[in-house]
């Protein structure tokens, strides 16, 4: 008898469930129309997910255009794009322009970010060290295997380098911070480019590796004597030890918002297929030498113009409105130069039916 | 005695009612929910083994051979990977199943009744904090608590050897087994602990009517009387510590070498994926990263084939009742 009850007391729970389930989606909700009830799906890299967030909610506020961002990572975002169950990818890396014809699709950089190699030696205070692409490749290589090389040590007169072991972080996961810091050592180094090559993941020679800019950045504090990377939001706000690179002009810099714009500035966008642009190693006496640009993907030719128009204007919004916010999470916004060519790219590439969806 | 409620003959009282719709419709549910389960289990295999054709035929039987692994030049090879998520697993095994089997002892035939609830209920709540959570805590408090003491006073006690070589870093293989063996031990030792409570009164009794110490029942009666449902216990940890990923993730160190040494960084299937599955973009690399997914479908398979044969083994020697 008793078990009789329960089972049929659950079978009206689960009844009731499933109705409840039926009305929380009031007809309506879906499927509206006019711009306000528009929903813009996008998916892609991690790296850039809080602003992108960020953006996507006080755009919503203002106009009532809901924005989906998905960080299931940039390989994960060009795939879908490629499949078309997303209005737009986003990428870390950027796609070779073979690869962006294949699909139709059209790329253009969002928001830059930079990567800080940071240390952990006992005696040296932020921004005290002085490191060569050379020593940063050496250090990496595991040829550099002291603090106290003759190399390092060159490099920093006045500063008192230990007789110590240097212990080497790198990331675990594939990333788009590995791909941008490897991408400066296979700039500048032959060794590298020889031995290693670059990637979002790529087979280190030396060091432990930890999970995310938090993995990284715990074993660079806990350990002495180590040396890592993370992006720059990342050291900024945890207030890490970073280290001062030599650029390409000879000059040393430190990582701000203005070098990682002065790399942008230097960077010659216009002659660049596909905006495929790598921000190591720029010209420019302030450019920080190891930045990078995130990459939104769309496709040239949709049928769906609505929808196509509504994912401009978010960017173009977030272009021109979103600076701001985008420097209070420690993003770089893109140069105004960068976003002038994006727009008529906008023009001259993207149809919907046919018909230009930006003008 | 509330024994009876679990006695095993059951199946006189369950012919009587076997007829009624309730029961015809239950056993339908049941089997379509067992079919369900067989069908997902093939599902899984077969897309497994239809994405990773591209890997399989371009590395062959020396993908599990190999333990290069170079995204950059697309060369995979598993063998690293599941060097580690054996070792980790072993070492996760030998820490949890004694301590669980005392655990459980300590509950069912030495604390007091309120004490025992008490324990329990606490063993069982480790079982629900996130793996995050423990990965977390792993790198954060766990790993630098190994590198300042436990492995200083392993290497001084049991000199570096190949075992205990290396810096301390705190990091590593064996920092990764002790957070599995923690995160497997509440499973463990709460399914042991049902089974020792399962084991009779009156057989138990009898035992220490005859003059038999605690100890002696325990070892003599209750460990053979539950040595199937302990066994169950145990695969169950296994099952669990061979696929977890973020906790092992955050404290193994994610290094794609071999290294015999506990205490240097290695990887496991199960990290390699969580770390490296999101931003693989090349289809060999994807390709490769599910054979490994496969790998660890057959490895978890072996291990509960090698367990059935075992106690199917036992049961013939008399070792379980």
């Amino acid at each position: 008898m008793i078990s009789r009850w329960t089972l049929s007391l659950s079978i009206l729970a689960i009844a009731a469930i499933a109705g409840c389930g039926k009305q929380a989606n009031p007809p309506g909700t879906l499927g509206n129309t006019g711009t306000t009830g528009v929903t813009i799906n996008g998916a892609g890299a991690t790296f850039p997910y809080p602003i992108y967030a960020k953006w996507a909610d006080k755009y919503n506020q203002l106009t009532g255009v809901k924005v989906n961002y998905q960080s299931i990572g940039s390989g994960g975002g060009v795939q879908q794009i490629k499949a078309g169950t997303v209005d737009f990818g986003a990428s870390d890396a950027p796609l070779k322009s073979d690869e962006l014809d294949k699909a139709d699709l059209l790329q253009f950089p969002m928001v830059m970010g930079g990567v800080v190699p940071v240390v952990n030696v006992k005696g040296i205070a932020p921004g005290c060290l002085q490191l060569t692409s050379d020593i940063l490749a050496g250090i990496y290589l595991g040829t550099i295997k002291k603090w106290n090389d003759p190399a390092v040590v060159k490099e920093n007169p006045g500063v008192t380098l230990p007789d110590k072991d240097i212990t080497v972080v790198s990331r675990a996961d594939g990333s788009g911070t590995t791909w941008i810091f490897t991408n400066y050592l296979d700039a500048t180094s032959k060794d590298w480019h020889a031995k290693v090559g670059f990637g979002k993941s790529v087979n280190w020679p030396v060091g432990i590796r930890g999970k995310g800019n938090e993995g990284v950045a715990a074993y660079v504090q806990r350990l002495d004597g180590t040396i890592g990377y993370v992006e720059y939001a990342y050291a900024s706000q945890n207030k890490m030890s970073y280290v001062k690179l030599r650029n390409k002009a000879g000059k040393y810099v430190a990582p701000s918002i203005e070098s990682f714009q002065a790399a942008a500035a230097g960077a010659d966008w216009a002659k660049a297929p596909g905006f495929y642009v790598v921000l190591t190693n720029q010209p420019g006496e302030k450019s920080w030498p190891i930045s990078g640009a995130t990459y939104i993907i769309v496709h040239r030719k949709t049928d769906k113009p609505e929808i196509a128009k509504a994912t401009l204007d978010f960017f173009n919004w977030s272009y021109t409105h979103g600076t701001d916010m985008a420097k209070e999470l420690d993003y770089v916004p893109m140069p105004e130069g960068v976003v002038k060519l994006v727009t008529e790219k906008w023009k001259s590439d993207l149809t919907a039916n046919g018909k230009p969806v930006w003008e | 005695m509330a024994v009876d409620a679990r006695q095993p003959n059951s199946e006189s009282a369950g012919s009587r009612k076997q007829k009624s719709p309730a029961n015809m419709l239950f056993r339908a549910l049941g089997a379509v929910c067992c079919g369900a389960i067989l069908l997902l289990m093939a599902g899984i295999l077969l897309e497994l083994l239809s994405n990773s054709q591209m890997s399989i035929r371009t590395f062959g039987w020396r993908f599990l051979t190999s333990a290069a692994w170079d995204p950059v030049v697309s060369k995979f090879g598993a063998l690293s990977s599941i060097y580690g998520t054996i070792v980790s697993t072993l070492i996760a095994l030998v820490v949890a199943v004694p301590m669980s089997l005392v655990v459980a002892l300590f509950l069912v035939e030495l604390a007091p009744k309120k004490l025992a609830g008490v324990f329990g209920t606490a063993i069982e709540l480790l079982a629900a904090i996130p793996s995050i959570i423990y990965g977390m805590w792993g790198l954060f408090v766990f790993a630098p608590f190994m590198a300042d003491h436990i492995q200083p006073a392993l290497q001084r006690w049991f000199g570096a050897g190949p075992l205990f070589s290396g810096p301390p870093m705190g990091i590593g293989m064996l920092t990764a087994g002790m957070i599995l063996a923690l995160m497997i031990l509440p499973f463990i030792s709460s399914v042991m602990r049902d089974v020792l409570q399962m084991v009779p009164p009156v057989i138990k009794e009898s035992a220490y009517g005859l003059g038999a110490t605690t100890w002696e029942v325990t070892k003599d009666v209750s460990i053979p009387y539950g040595l199937r449902g302990m066994m169950g216990a145990i695969f169950l940890g296994l099952g669990r510590a061979i696929g977890e990923t973020m906790a092992v993730t955050f404290v193994i160190g994610n290094d794609h070498k071999l290294a015999t040494s506990l205490f240097a960084s290695g990887n496991t299937i199960a990290s390699t994926l969580a770390n490296e599955f999101t931003e693989a973009s090349e289809p060999l690399y994807l390709s490769s990263l599910v054979e490994l997914g496969l790998a660890l479908f057959l490895i978890t398979a072996v291990f509960q084939i090698i367990a059935q044969l075992w106690l199917r083994y036992a049961d013939r020697n008399g070792g379980a009742r």
